[in-house]
Order: structure tokens, then C-alpha cells, then sequence
């Protein structure tokens, strides 16, 4: 668990680990000779908002329906607040989904479906009407009480199926990429709505995605997840500013890999050097394209690297661009500044040596020196 | 998006067929009920409702219609206690070999109603296998008469041959429930029970009346089983049409009851299908 | 969904289990007393032998209704999808005064039991003095499976994908052009299926015939005939055959129903052509 200091908002690493919730123990599954579920251990505190972040086929999906009782993992156990969980059928557990398609009752009214857990666990009806209205007023689709799902669109569907789960008042609410569905302005605006949601009902939120930035917006924590093996798990400062491996540093955001050799205290790639406290031998290091800029004063910063490149590309991305650079050395690197006219000719670019952050390589990463085009989510 | 001549041609030679071969012979059939056979065995051309006044009057014919009503609906009753279980099985319970199962429900579907209908009358009669095995172990002294030549070789034997044309609709509407309503039921804390009252049946039902309609319209038409196995008490009301094409030699008065049976079957096949409708969702 | 088995699902299984002995007991019986010495009845069955076979295979005049069904179903076959292929064409693609009720009227023969149809196609026959043979059965059987032929090409034409038709036209090819090189062989696996399907079903079809038949006999009412006399072992041979041979044909056509998927393969190699103009 990390010991960073945290800015307002979000949760500090004692109340993580003082009561947890879930306990993911050993989890591990195969669907015959495919492992898709490697050894996961992971402890999720109450009123955490986790997002468990991975590529299709990283095995995100998988973990989430072993919680929701879909799937019986291979080997592993999972606890939630001192029973055993994962023993149990869906229908019995504290636990409560919206699904990626929504799975909206068809026959049944806006209402029916969001009080179908409540019917099913046979409360009286007066309580059944005044918490379903609640759940609807919550997620803003009160007027749509008496509709069909069909008659509704997409964006509402998925406010219902967020009602319907969170009417049960579950301990723990599980989401299967909930917002891959809806365009890009409604996905932003849902994922604030489902914040600020899950602050005010306090209930623990397990969040699947693939989209790093989502993640990055929405969790107090994140698990990322690779080829079924827990990358790293950390909030999302940390995770940003502190990738563990190479390809942590290039899911989550845009990166430079660098490969340097590290002799007596410095790191060398190409003509780059700075002070390094690693041993000797090959070592890789991130450097975030938002990291280096125009080198401005004339006067040479011992703390900062400074180098020269021609500019090969510069693609306009609104508020900033990226460069494409070409040091002397032969080294291209990424460039994130703010837009404005650069000559063409040969530049001077500098960064802090604080800036290169050491990563353990990952066995699939990318064999360039370096690696700018991370994918934005697949 | 497809030219003048295109739709011509694939418009109006099906049409000019199904116009000769399907609506002409409703129509002549229209007409052939309000016109009557003379003494000699001629058709007379004249119009009059003689033969819808028999058919009120005379007992016979509406009983036997009740009768054969009687007999599709227990036809259809017990072709969807078989088939909708089967059909639930196939589509929630089979996992990798539902395939296998669907190709082996539907081949009994299309061999031969003669074959199968064959092979009830060689088991039920008095010196036929079930008879004989019964007496072999001991269960029964003597033959059992009600098996063959009754309503009930006829209801067996048909449901026999309908159990697969039920199975089919119902197959189709199960499988096209998604199984994420399924797991979502779970989820809210459904039990399987619970889930299939709630969530599945509701959702099958256009399937059950498709599967329902068949099974009783096909029955209610049927006269080659009880030909076959029904005897004198399993006559069937197309048995007495049947006889009235042949030696009866009343046309008129057998177009009169195909007529009554073809309004009977539209009917019923119009309602399935606005409650169908009403109990689709998708 | 993985949660522990209930008890509900032996139920299940078992009542499966139950309906399909339910129904393959009787043809196995059935198959069963064809080798039988003692004929048809009796239990248990003794005396194994292929005694009724050779009777069968000496019998001319089932060989003859034999012959006479091939036929028709030949004939058949050719007359349904002659016209249901247009139909399920038009269906899908044209509209016309009375498309409703033409929909309705080529689809009813599937679900109308077939007195009705035979009785109305023999009221046409008397009145237009046309008399009952092997042709007027024909047009009985062509009539009541057009039904076939439409609802297996229009599922077909479903699965087809619009845009290739499309980029034919977009490519250069005319309207016959892109009939024949892009939407024929896509529904070559329905029509095939489908023509498999009428073909079978005329070699079983009795309900029609009985009213259609004139001197000639198709298989069907060769051996109504003969059951309405009394049974013999014989017709359990033949049935024995008739079941091996819908066996064999049903199952074939399965394959081929299952396999009427447009894959990206098929796809490229049938816009290929029509871009070389």
C-alpha cells in the first residue's frame, strides 16, 4: 500500500488498510490449458472505489464475475468481511452488478425492474415504492417510473440498471465496463455523476475498464491488471507517477522508455546521462513526454538533462502537441508542450533527472528505445 | 434500390401461382359449400345455405367436432409437458452437446408421419409388443382393448408426432432470451426458480402459444391417425370429410365442413398471433 | 453460470431423457421387428432374419410407387423453388398491392393441416376437368412446400449482408449481374438446404396425396393401402429403409443450415469478380 501523501479527496492508505471489505486470496482460474487468472491477491477496503483496469483479454472481466458468483475460480478463495464468499451462489451474496449491456428485464416497467431484488426478498410494498423512488430520484430518471427499457436510451438504460443494483443496498457493487457503450460526452459526464454517487452512498465500488483515463477519473485506487497478474496496484497519482514496470508506464498515459547503462552511479542512453542510484548493468527508465520542454535559461541546472533535436513530426492535439524529436544522439523522443511555433530548426530540451523514473522491464514490452504510441484503451 | 424489371420478375410469378393454386381453390371450396349434390350424384350449381343448416342440425357433426376438438387439446397439453421441459433443457442445461440434442429432437420431426403412426398400431394392438410385454412380465392377464382403436391411441400417436413441432418454437424463443437477464435475476437474488418464473417464462410464452397453435390446428385436421388407430370411437371431424369426398359423395356438404374448420383454424391462428405480439418484448 | 448444481436439473435431465425415449422407442421397435421371425407383435422378439427384406425387395409394385415418388419429389422440388425463391425475394425486397395476404397465403400451407390443401387443389382439378395422376399430386406437393422453399431462402436472405449487394452495383455490375454473382451464391447453402428439405418431405407426403392420387401410387400410399388391409412385416422393412434414408438426409441438411454463414472469406472472393468489369 503506498504512504504518498494524498490531496483531499481521496482516501489515506490507513483507512485502507484498517477494515477491509473483500479479500481476494490466491485467485487463480483456467478454462481447460488457458489460464486466464494467474494468482490474484488483492484486500479491498470498505467504501473504496477500485477499478480494476486491463486489455481485453487481461482477465478483468473474469476476476469480477468470480466476485459476482458467475464463474468458480480454479483455485483461491475469496472472503468478503470474514465469510466465505466465494462459496456461495449469486443469489445469496451481498453483492450486486450492473451489467455492460444493462440486462434490463424486458417485460417489466422501469419500476418493476428496479424493485425486483427488493420483490424477490419479499419486503412489503410500501417500503418497495419509497426505495424505489429514492433509487430513481438518485440516478435522475424519476419520470420514467411506468416505461419500458425499450422505449428508453442507452444512457438511461444504464442509470436503471445502476438503480436496480444499488436499491439492494449491496456491501459491495460490482461494474462490468458500464460506460463503454455511451459516446464520448456522455461517458465523461456519467463518470463524474458516478463519483459523486458512490461518495454520497458510501457502498464499496468494484469498477472493470479498459479505458485508462476513466480509470485515472474516477478510482481511489487502481488494480492493473496483465495477461491475468496484478501489474501494480496503486492510487492514481501513485500509479502515474510512479509506474513499477514498463508496461505500467505505457498503458496509463504516454511514456518514453528508456533503455540506459548504468555505470558507477550514472545512467547513459546516447548522449542523455544523470545520476542514478541503481546498480550497474542495463536498466530501463519512463519518462513522461509532459516531462521535457524547451530548455529556456541559458544557465546549465545540475539537476536537470539537457540535450539537442531536430524536430521530426509535431501533431496538434488543441491545448498541447506532441513532438517528435530527433536528438543528436539518434534517440527519438516524445514531446507533450504546450501548442505554440516552433522553429524547425535543431532545439534545446531539457528534463529533471527527478523525471526518469526506474521500471522493472515487463517480459511483453516493447523492444524500440523508445515507445511513445500507447494505446488508449482497447 | 432494385430495378422495375427485377421486381417484376420475382413478383408476379409467385403470385400468379400461389393466386391459381392457393386462393382459387379457397374460393371454389366458398363455393362449393353453398351449392348441393342431386340425387343422381351431380353437382348443382344452385346457391343456398342447406348445408351450414345440416350441419347446426344434425348432432353428429358438431359432436364430433367437439370431439376432435377434445382430442387437439389434449394433443397440444401434453406435446408442451414434453416438449417445454426438453426445450429448457436444450437451451439452458446442455452446454456443448446442445447441438447434438437439437438434431436429434428434429429428426423424428421429419420422417415420416406414416412410419410413426405405423409403429404405434404395431405396438399398441392386442398381440403388439407393449400388450405382450405386459403379460411377459406379469403385469397385466390379459390384453388391454383401450390401447389401439380409442381416442387414446389417437392422442398418443399424435402427440408423438407433435412433440417436436412444439419443441420447436419454444427452443427458439428460449434461446433468444440473453443470458445476462438470467445472471442479472441471480444477481438481485433470484433463485433459479424464482428466475425462470420471473424472467424466463414470461419471456417464452410467444414461443409456448406458437407451439400450442401448431399442435392444435395440425390435430384438430388430422385424419390418417384415427384412420390408422382411432376406431369407431376416435373418428375426427376430417374423417367425416373424408368420407364425404369418397363414398358419401357429398361435396358440397364436406366443402361446408372444411370451410367451418378453415375459418375454425384461421381464427385461432389469428389470436396466437395477436397474443404473441403483445408478449414480445424485444 | 457455474454455481452449484440443484437438484432441479436432474429432474430436467431425467425427463429429457424420458421424451426422446419417448420418441425414438417406437422406430426402434419398429426396426427392431423388421428382423423379427414372428413378424410384427409379440414379445420379446425372436428368430432374427432378413426373411421380410427379400420379401420386400421382390415386391414390383412398391418399387414401382417407389419410382413413381422419386419422381414427384424431383418435380416438386423443381416447381417450389422455382417460385419460392422469387417469393422470398419479393417478400424481402419489393413492395406491391397485397403483399399481406400473398405473405399469408404462401406461408398457410405450412400450418393449414393438409385436407385442407388437398381437398381445395382437388376441387380445382374437378372443376377445370383435370384429371387426378402423378402430375396433379406434382402440383400438390409443389404448392404446399413453396412455403418451405420461401421461409428457408428469406432466412437466408436475412444473413445477407446488404452492403455486398450494394458494392456490386457501387462497382459496376447490373442488377442480373449482381443476382447471380453475389446474391445467388450467397444463398447457395439455403437453397440447397432448402431443395434437400422439399425433397424429403414429398417422399413422406401423404395428407395431400390422398386426395390428388389417380392411378399411380407414390410409396406413402402404396403402403397406406397395404396397412388398410392388415399389417405385415414387410412395411416394417420399408419403413426401416424410409427412416435410414430421412435420417441420413435430415442430418445433411442440418449441417448445411448451420453452415449458411457468409464468412469475411466468402466475402472477398465474391466481390472480386464483380470488380473486373
Amino acid at each position: 500500500m503506498s504512504t504518498t501523501t494524498e490531496l483531499a479527496g481521496e482516501k489515506t492508505s490507513h483507512e485502507q488498510g484498517s477494515n477491509p471489505l473483500l479479500s481476494i486470496r490466491k485467485v487463480a482460474k483456467h478454462f481447460g490449458k488457458n489460464i486466464v487468472l494467474r494468482d490474484i491477491s488483492l484486500e479491498i477496503a470498505e467504501g473504496e472505489f477500485l477499478t480494476i483496469l486491463g486489455e481485453s483479454g487481461s482477465g478483468k472481466t473474469t476476476l469480477l464475475r468470480i466476485l459476482a458468483g458467475f464463474e468458480q475460480s480454479t483455485s483461491g478463495e475469496v472472503w468478503m468481511q470474514g465469510e466465505r464468499l466465494d462459496t456461495q451462489p449469486p443469489y445469496r451474496r451481498r453483492v450486486n452488478t450492473v451489467f455492460q449491456s444493462y440486462a434490463l428485464f424486458p417485460h417489466m416497467t422501469v419500476e418493476q425492474n428496479v424493485g425486483y431484488g427488493l420483490a424477490i426478498a419479499k419486503r412489503p410494498a410500501a417500503e418497495i415504492d419509497a426505495r424505489v423512488s429514492e433509487a430513481l430520484a438518485k440516478v435522475k430518471m424519476s419520470a420514467y417510473a411506468k416505461s419500458k427499457p425499450s422505449k428508453i436510451s442507452g444512457g438511461q438504460q444504464q442509470r436503471i440498471a445502476l438503480a436496480r443494483a444499488l436499491v439492494n443496498r449491496p456491501r459491495l457493487l460490482l461494474l462490468d465496463e458500464p460506460l463503454s457503450a455511451l459516446d464520448a460526452n456522455l461517458r465523461r459526464q456519467m463518470q463524474v455523476e458516478l463519483k459523486a454517487l458512490q461518495r454520497e452512498v458510501g457502498i464499496t465500488f468494484i469498477f472493470v475498464t479498459h479505458d485508462q483515463e476513466e480509470a485515472m477519473v474516477m478510482s481511489d485506487r487502481i488494480a492493473l491488471l496483465r495477461s491475468g497478474e496484478l501489474e501494480q496496484v496503486a492510487s492514481p497519482r501513485e500509479i502515474y507517477n510512479r509506474p513499477a514496470t514498463s508496461y505500467t508506464a505505457q498503458f496509463i498515459g504516454h511514456t518514453n522508455l528508456l533503455r540506459a547503462d548504468v555505470r558507477q552511479g550514472t545512467a547513459a542512453c546516447g548522449a542523455l546521462q544523470w545520476p542514478t542510484s541503481l546498480p550497474d548493468g542495463a536498466a530501463l527508465f519512463s519518462l513522461r513526454p509532459e516531462c521535457i520542454r524547451p530548455a529556456l535559461a541559458a544557465a546549465i541546472n545540475p539537476a536537470t538533462v539537457r540535450f539537442r533535436a531536430q524536430i521530426r513530426d509535431q501533431v496538434f492535439h488543441g491545448a498541447t502537441e506532441l513532438l517528435r524529436v530527433e536528438s543528436d544522439g539518434g534517440l527519438i523522443l516524445t514531446i507533450r508542450t504546450a501548442s505554440r511555433e516552433l522553429s524547425r530548426g535543431p532545439l534545446e530540451f531539457e528534463f529533471s533527472t527527478a523525471d526518469a523514473i526506474p521500471v522493472r522491464p515487463t517480459s511483453l514490452g516493447s523492444n524500440s528505445g523508445s515507445n511513445s504510441d500507447t494505446k488508449d484503451g482497447r | 434500390m432494385f430495378s422495375r424489371a427485377y421486381r417484376t420478375a420475382i413478383t408476379v410469378p409467385p403470385l400468379v401461382w400461389v393466386a391459381v393454386f392457393l386462393l382459387v381453390p379457397y374460393l371454389l371450396m366458398f363455393c362449393y359449400s353453398f351449392w348441393s349434390v342431386s340425387e343422381s350424384g351431380t353437382i348443382v350449381h344452385s346457391w343456398n345455405l342447406e348445408n351450414y343448416k345440416e350441419l347446426f342440425a344434425k348432432p353428429v357433426y358438431w359432436q364430433t367436432l367437439l370431439r376432435s376438438m377434445w382430442i387437439a387439446a389434449r394433443v397440444m397439453f401434453f406435446s408442451m409437458l414434453l416438449g417445454y421441459p426438453l426445450a429448457y433443457f436444450l437451451s439452458f442445461h446442455a452446454g456443448a452437446r446442445k447441438d447434438l440434442y437439437y438434431q436429434l429432437v428434429i429428426i423424428p420431426l421429419w420422417v415420416s408421419y406414416l412410419v410413426r403412426a405405423y409403429a404405434w398400431k404395431t405396438i399398441l394392438g392386442t398381440d403388439g409388443v407393449l400388450n405382450t410385454l405386459l403379460q411377459y412380465v406379469h403385469l397385466t392377464s390379459h390384453p388391454l382393448d383401450f390401447l389401439l382403436y380409442s381416442p387414446f391411441a389417437v392422442v398418443l400417436t399424435l402427440t408423438h408426432i407433435y412433440t417436436p413441432f412444439t419443441f420447436l418454437p419454444i427452443y427458439a424463443s428460449l434461446e433468444h432470451i440473453p443470458r445476462n437477464l438470467v445472471e442479472a435475476s441471480h444477481d438481485l437474488g433470484a433463485t433459479p426458480a424464482q428466475t425462470f418464473w420471473r424472467v424466463i417464462f414470461p419471456l417464452s410464452i410467444p414461443g409456448v402459444l406458437a407451439g400450442a397453435t401448431f399442435a392444435f390446428v395440425l390435430s384438430l385436421g388430422d385424419f390418417l391417425a384415427p384412420l390408422l388407430l382411432g376406431g369407431p370411437s376416435g373418428i375426427m371431424i376430417s374423417n367425416i370429410v373424408v368420407s364425404l369426398f369418397g363414398a358419401a359423395y357429398n361435396w358440397p356438404l364436406g366443402a361446408a365442413i372444411s370451410l367451418c374448420m378453415l375459418a375454425l383454424v384461421l381464427a385461432l391462428i389469428f389470436f396466437s398471433e395477436r397474443l404473441e405480439k403483445k408478449w414480445s418484448f424485444q | 453460470m457455474n454455481h452449484p448444481a440443484h437438484h432441479g436439473s436432474h429432474w430436467l435431465t431425467a425427463h429429457a431423457l424420458a421424451v426422446f425415449a419417448f420418441l425414438y422407442l417406437p422406430i426402434v421397435i419398429l426396426i427392431l421387428y423388421s428382423f423379427n421371425g414372428q413378424g410384427v407383435g409379440g414379445f420379446p422378439p425372436r428368430d432374427l432374419t432378413l426373411n421380410w427384406y427379400r420379401i420386400l425387395f421382390n415386391d414390383g409394385p412398391i418399387w414401382d410407387s417407389v419410382v413413381n415418388s422419386l419422381l414427384v419429389a424431383a418435380a416438386a422440388m423443381v416447381i417450389a423453388l422455382l417460385f419460392g425463391i422469387p417469393a422470398a425475394l419479393a417478400l424481402d425486397r419489393a413492395n406491391f398491392p397485397g403483399k399481406a395476404l400473398f405473405r399469408r397465403l404462401v406461408l398457410l400451407p405450412l400450418i393449414l393441416p393438409g385436407i385442407i390443401t388437398g381437398l381445395s387443389l382437388l376441387m380445382l382439378f374437378r372443376v377445370t376437368e383435370v384429371k387426378l395422376s402423378l402430375v396433379t399430386i406434382i402440383l400438390g406437393h409443389g404448392t404446399a412446400l413453396i412455403s418451405v422453399a420461401t421461409t428457408e431462402v428469406f432466412a437466408g436472405l436475412q444473413k445477407l449482408n446488404r452492403a455486398q449487394e450494394e458494392a456490386s452495383l457501387d462497382l459496376g455490375a447490373t442488377y442480373w449481374q449482381t443476382f447471380w454473382r453475389i446474391t445467388v451464391p450467397n444463398l447457395k447453402l439455403s437453397i440447397i438446404g432448402a431443395a434437400l428439405l422439399i425433397f424429403t418431405l414429398s417422399l413422406d407426403e401423404i395428407a395431400v396425396s390422398f386426395f390428388l392420387i389417380g392411378r399411380d401410387n407414390t410409396l406413402p400410399l402404396e403402403i397406406w393401402g397395404r396397412l388398410r388391409r392388415g399389417i405385415t412385416p414387410e412395411i416394417n422393412a420399408i419403413s426401416t429403409i424410409i427412416f435410414m434414408f430421412s435420417l441420413i438426409a435430415i442430418v445433411f441438411w442440418y449441417r448445411l443450415r448451420t453452415r449458411a454463414e457468409v464468412t469475411p472469406e466468402l466475402v472477398a472472393e465474391l466481390v472480386e469478380p464483380a470488380g473486373n468489369r
